[in-house]
């Protein structure tokens, strides 16, 4: 049972949607080359950032990684101006400068997604340790995948944040695969004894329930806010689709088997739709309203994106310099 | 050796003094800006640098750090770009690689990656310089690595004056500075005016005017271009002496018009020779002055060795005022 009411239960399904909506674009805009370089889709992982971002305020901060667009969207960018950076267009969140893995959206909290593994977690915990010198309530969220968990940078980071009591919570999106490497032949021992080695409570979600993963994330964010200090969240999930949108023959990595039942049984937006149906929070009819509704979002974000213009030559060497 | 800008009846203040002063000044200006680093509260750093700043600000502002390069470098990253102005103490040059990521990967591209949107308004402080007989991993002048990377600006100050006005240059500026200090240089004294003042990026300082040739030097080098200006002078030849104080951005009109003027330049770093610093402002020089140079633009580095251990090798790889001299003397003997 939950604690999350109906309404908000709902307001995450279509956060979700819009994400995996997204996504499936993105998805079409590679494979009809009307985007230049690859995406690394979001979706299967959905109730991860929707979750986490639902227990956050606009100024709570987060960082994001290479597959960054569902945090992005999350935390509450605007899909047009993100079809367009990924488009490379002037209109786009970075003005076209930093494509699918560098949305930044600093109104919002967005630090930026970004393109090294474990890159962002000295920005996140910089972020905390501003806010802690700041003297605001602030927190910092930073997302990473279960690959980060081999970067020696996380851990000189999380024993500082332990030391300094930093309002920071080290979201780990275990989603199985380091790229195209099972995360067991990578790490060793538990993952849950890495946070705790440095005294950081360690919580584990189900990251194909958003409910669950919003519980946690609530709990943890109101502990940060109090200047408890950092916490560690590992939500279990499943990146449905390849590492990248070119990644299309996985057999060498994983069976077809595991990825039917992830997407069959173990997806987040048929798990909180169902569950919203059976609690009587709302009906076939509603969901395919707001399935209509976001979905016209997202055509009229692309073809906005498509159409508008790619940033002038002059472009190059501007945001250099402050 | 003269020092054109230390006037007699100036305050006089180290190089280590000197930058204590800006740090100082600048925290009790702007509550944003605060110390991270290894050991440089209590300790003041080895270098005694900070000594007495964690009295003045305490430890919330002068910040004891574990040994974690990277972390506290990506700590500094995340706190510039959310409203803070951070310095952040790297005690070795040499210990810059264990940052490079945060550095040349996240400092250097935040402000572009964003669209102009973020700032990373972070000083990088750390130190270069040989011949402390600290051997390959102490010792090295790594300011080459950073001036390779757009989007970071490379200070270098050789003189006290310097440090102090580049220092707070740095502090103000909105982008990510690393500043250099020779370790050696710290007990250096010079005239330093207790006021506040700032000292431009991008503007080089002609420390010694001349006539015959021009030595173009950074940091620890430009005490030996000073030497090898009075060695010279002695022979009769006239070295104008010129210290660019930032690498980036660079000063090119200043060092092109100076070549101009003499025809012949030598340019003296203490960083290694090959792709580095020497190089580029050659090159610089090169392609600015080509058509009134009377000789090729040489380039004096530190050895392409890993900087040995003992002083009868270490003393080999540095640029000394002799060689300097040297080379200078038979630059301008083939004076057409």
């Amino acid at each position: 049972m939950t604690s999350v009411d109906g309404g908000r239960g709902l307001a995450m399904y279509g956060a979700m949607l819009r994400i995996r909506l997204f996504e499936e674009q993105v998805n079409e805009l590679y494979t009809s080359a009307k985007m230049p370089g690859l995406a690394h889709l979001y979706i299967g992982e959905e109730g991860v950032a929707v979750g986490v971002c639902s227990a956050l305020r606009d100024d709570d901060y987060i960082t994001s990684t290479h597959r960054g667009h569902g945090h992005c969207l999350a935390k509450g960018a605007r899909v047009d101006m993100m079809f367009a950076e990924l488009l490379g267009k002037e209109a786009g969140y970075c003005r076209g400068k930093g494509g699918s893995m560098h949305i930044a959206d600093q109104e919002k909290g967005n630090l930026g997604a970004n393109a090294i593994v474990g890159g962002s977690v000295g920005i996140a915990t910089g972020a905390a340790l501003s806010i802690k010198q700041r003297g605001t309530d602030q927190v910092a969220v930073c997302f990473f995948g279960e690959g980060a968990l081999g970067q020696g940078v996380l851990y000189e980071c999380m024993n500082i944040a332990s030391l300094w009591k930093l309002p920071v919570i080290y979201v780990c999106e275990n989603n199985l695969y380091n790229e195209y490497t099972h995360y067991l032949e990578t790490t060793a021992g538990e993952i849950a004894a890495r946070p705790a080695a440095f005294g950081i409570p360690f919580r584990e979600a189900d990251g194909q329930d958003v409910r669950d993963v919003f519980k946690s994330a609530e709990a943890l964010v109101k502990e940060a806010r109090a200047g408890r200090g950092p916490s560690f969240l590992m939500c279990r999930t499943y990146r449905h689709r390849g590492h990248h949108v070119g990644d299309v023959d996985r057999s060498y990595y994983r069976s077809k088997d595991e990825e039917r039942l992830w997407a069959n049984d173990r997806d987040p937006l048929k798990i909180l739709a169902q569950a919203l149906i059976s609690e009587g929070v709302a009906d076939a009819v509603a969901f395919d309203r707001l399935e209509e509704e976001v979905r016209t979002q997202i055509q009229d974000g692309a073809q906005f994106a498509i159409e508008a213009p790619y940033p002038d030559s002059s472009e190059v060497a501007t945001d250099v310099y402050a | 050796m003269s020092m054109p800008e230390a006037k007699v009846d100036e305050r006089q203040l180290t190089m280590a003094e000197a930058v204590r002063e800006a740090l100082a000044q600048e925290m009790r200006r702007d509550p944003r800006v605060f110390i991270l680093g290894e050991d440089v509260a209590e300790a003041g750093t080895p270098f005694k640098v900070l000594s007495g700043l964690v009295k003045e600000f305490g430890p919330d502002r002068v910040i004891d750090t574990p040994i974690s390069e990277a972390g506290f470098t990506g700590i500094g990253v995340g706190a510039a770009m959310t409203g803070m102005r951070p310095v952040v103490d790297i005690m070795f040059g040499d210990f810059l690689f264990l940052a490079l990521d945060q550095i040349a990967n996240q400092a250097a591209k935040v402000h572009y990656m964003s669209g102009g949107k973020l700032n990373v308004p972070l000083v990088i402080r750390t130190t270069l310089g040989a011949t402390r007989r600290s051997a390959a991993q102490h010792s090295q002048s790594l300011h080459a690595l950073v001036s390779h990377i757009p989007g970071l600006k490379v200070a270098l100050p050789a003189t006290p004056y310097d440090a102090k006005g580049l220092m707070k240059t740095a502090i103000r500026d909105d982008n990510p500075v690393v500043i250099f200090e020779d370790k050696l240089s710290y007990t250096i004294k010079g005239g330093v005016p207790e006021d506040d003042y700032t000292i431009p990026f991008g503007q080089a300082d002609v420390k010694r005017l001349g006539e015959d040739i021009t030595l173009v030097a950074t940091s620890s080098m430009v005490y030996v271009a000073l030497a090898a200006a009075d060695l010279l002078a002695t022979r009769g030849i006239s070295a104008e002496v010129i210290d660019p104080r930032t690498t980036v951005p660079l000063d090119v009109e200043t060092l092109v018009g100076s070549a101009i003027k003499t025809g012949r330049v030598i340019v003296i770093d203490e960083g290694y020779q090959s792709y580095g610093v020497t190089a580029e402002i050659a090159s610089v020089i090169t392609e600015g002055a080509f058509y009134h140079l009377d000789a090729p633009v040489k380039r004096m580095g530190a050895m392409d060795v890993p900087v040995p251990f003992s002083p009868a090798l270490e003393d080999l790889t540095v640029p000394t005022a002799d060689r300097v001299a040297e080379l200078a003397i038979n630059l301008c003997r083939k004076r057409s």
